[in-house]
C-alpha cells in the first residue's frame, strides 16, 4: 500500500520538480549568455499553451510511440523510486529511447528521420556506460536492487568515481545538452529544424515535454544514489551535476554524432571497464 | 481554460520567414533575439519550425515563387496563430511594388494581424509590432494582458 502511495506522489509531484529544472536551466543558460531570461515557471507556460494548441497529426503511429516513450519513462523513474532493480531501469530506459526514435521514424519528414539516426547513435553510444554502472554497483553492493544502494553506508560514489564521470557524460547526451544536442537541436535550427521533434505539433509535443521532465528527475535520481545515504549529500551531488552541465551546454560547440559516439566510447566506456577491472582486482571484504 | 489562454499570451514561439527581403529587416528581427533586446524574456523564441509556432513573422515583399511557400507555412502552423507582417516591403510590397514578380503586400497571400513599418522596422517596432499581436489575442479570448 505504501508503495502504491509514493508511485502516486512521484507520478505528481515529478513534472513540477522537472518543470522547474528546466525554467532553471533557461534562466541560468540566458544569465551565462549575458542575457536577462525568461521567468522561471516559462516552462509551465509553454506547456499549458501546447495543450491548447490545435491538433494535427502528421502520422498516427507516431502518436501511439510517444505515448510509448511516456509510459516507459515513468516506469522507469518509479523503479527507481520503489528501489527496485536497476538493471532492468536501464533496459526500460533503453525502450524509452527506442519508442521515442520510432516515433521519429514513423513520419515522412526527413528532417525527423535524420533526428531519429541521430538519437538511434546516440543511444549506441550510451546504452553500453549505463549497463556498465548497473555492472559497476552489482560489484561494490552484489546486488542489482537500488534498496541495497540506499543501506550500504559507504557512498557510490567512494569507488564508482570513473563510472561516475561516464555517468556524467551520458547525462550530458540525454539532457540533450551541447556538445551532444544532435537529435532535436535546441540551438541547431538550420540544420535540422527541430529534428526527431519536428513533426510533433500541440498537445503532442507538450507530451515530449512532460516526459523530459520525468527524465530530467529520472536522470539526476541517477546521479542522486551516487551518495544515496545521508540523502541530503546526495541532492548536493545531483545539483552540482546539473549546473555542471549548463555550464558544458553553454562553453561547448555541437559536435558530430560521429564524434559523440568515438568519444564515448573512448573514454566513457574505457573508464567504465577499468573500474570495473579494479573491482575484479581487489574484491572487497564482506561481498562474495 | 483559463490558465490555457493566460499561457497563450506568455509563450508565443515565434517564426521568422524571408519572402524576397533585402534581408534590413531579417537583420532587425535576429538583432531582438540578442542579450541587447532579449525577447525570451516575454517568453518569445525563435523556433524555426511551423508546426511550434504561434507568431509567424514575415519579411519582404510577396513574389509568385514565395507566394506558394508562404500559404504552405501559414498552413502549417497549428492554430491560433497570428501573422506580423514586418517592414515597409511586408506591408504593400515597398520600393518592389510594380516589379513583374511581386505581388505586393504579405496581405495578398495570408491574413495579417500586425503591420509594423519602417525600411528598415526597428527590433523595438518588432518587439511592440508582437506585444500588439498579444494584445489583441488577449481581446479576443477575454482576458487581461
Amino acid at each position: 500500500m505504501n508503495a502504491w502511495i509514493i508511485a502516486i506522489v512521484t507520478v505528481i509531484v515529478a513534472p513540477f520538480i522537472g518543470g522547474l529544472l528546466a525554467g532553471i536551466d533557461r534562466r541560468i543558460t540566458a544569465r551565462l549568455q549575458g542575457r536577462f531570461g525568461p521567468p522561471i515557471l516559462q516552462p509551465f507556460y509553454d506547456f499549458f499553451k501546447l495543450l491548447g494548441k490545435t491538433r494535427i497529426a502528421a502520422s498516427r503511429l507516431q502518436f501511439i510511440w510517444i505515448y510509448g516513450y511516456l509510459v516507459f519513462m515513468v516506469t522507469a523513474l518509479l523503479f527507481l523510486v520503489l528501489k527496485l532493480d536497476l538493471l532492468l531501469l536501464v533496459f526500460v530506459i533503453g525502450f524509452a529511447g527506442v519508442s521515442f526514435a520510432l516515433g521519429g521514424f514513423s513520419s515522412k519528414s526527413p528532417y525527423s528521420h535524420i533526428g531519429a539516426n541521430r538519437e538511434l547513435m546516440q543511444m549506441l553510444a550510451y546504452e553500453p556506460v549505463l549497463l556498465l554502472f548497473a555492472l559497476g554497483v552489482f560489484a561494490q553492493n552484489g546486488s542489482f536492487l537500488i534498496s541495497e544502494i540506499f543501506n550500504n553506508p559507504t557512498p557510490l560514489l567512494a569507488r564508482l568515481w570513473p563510472i561516475f564521470i561516464a555517468l556524467l557524460v551520458v547525462l550530458t547526451i540525454k539532457l540533450r545538452k551541447s556538445p551532444f544536442d544532435l537529435a532535436t537541436s535546441h540551438h541547431g535550427h538550420q540544420e535540422l529544424i527541430k529534428g526527431i521533434m519536428t513533426e510533433y505539433s500541440g498537445p503532442y509535443y507538450a507530451l515530449i515535454q512532460l516526459t523530459e521532465w520525468y527524465e530530467y528527475v529520472l536522470l539526476l535520481g541517477l546521479v542522486f544514489i551516487f551518495w544515496a545515504n545521508p540523502w541530503w549529500a546526495g541532492l548536493i551531488v545531483a545539483a552540482i551535476a546539473y549546473i555542471l552541465e549548463l555550464f558544458i551546454d553553454n562553453i561547448t560547440a555541437r559536435m558530430t554524432v560521429g564524434w559523440a559516439v568515438k568519444f564515448v566510447w573512448s573514454v566513457g566506456l574505457v573508464l567504465c571497464v577499468l573500474n570495473l577491472i579494479y573491482f575484479w582486482l581487489l574484491p572487497i571484504k564482506g561481498v562474495s | 481554460m483559463g490558465i490555457i489562454a493566460t499561457s497563450r499570451l506568455k509563450s508565443p514561439w515565434i517564426m521568422h520567414f524571408d519572402n524576397s527581403s533585402c534581408n534590413g529587416c531579417d537583420i532587425e528581427v535576429l538583432a531582438c533575439l540578442t542579450p541587447l533586446y532579449d525577447v525570451e524574456r516575454f517568453g518569445i523564441v525563435n523556433m524555426g519550425n511551423p508546426k511550434h509556432t504561434d507568431v509567424l513573422v514575415v519579411t519582404g515583399p510577396v513574389n509568385r515563387r514565395t507566394a506558394r511557400v508562404l500559404k504552405n507555412l501559414y498552413e502549417q502552423i497549428p492554430g491560433p496563430k497570428m501573422v506580423i507582417a514586418v517592414g515597409t516591403c511586408g506591408i504593400s510590397g515597398g520600393v518592389f511594388h510594380n516589379c513583374y514578380n511581386v505581388l505586393g503586400g504579405v496581405d495578398q497571400v495570408v491574413p495579417v494581424d500586425v503591420y509594423v513599418p519602417g525600411c528598415a522596422a526597428r527590433p523595438e517596432a518588432i518587439i511592440d509590432g508582437v506585444v500588439l499581436a498579444l494584445q489583441k489575442l488577449a481581446k479576443l479570448q477575454g482576458v487581461a494582458l
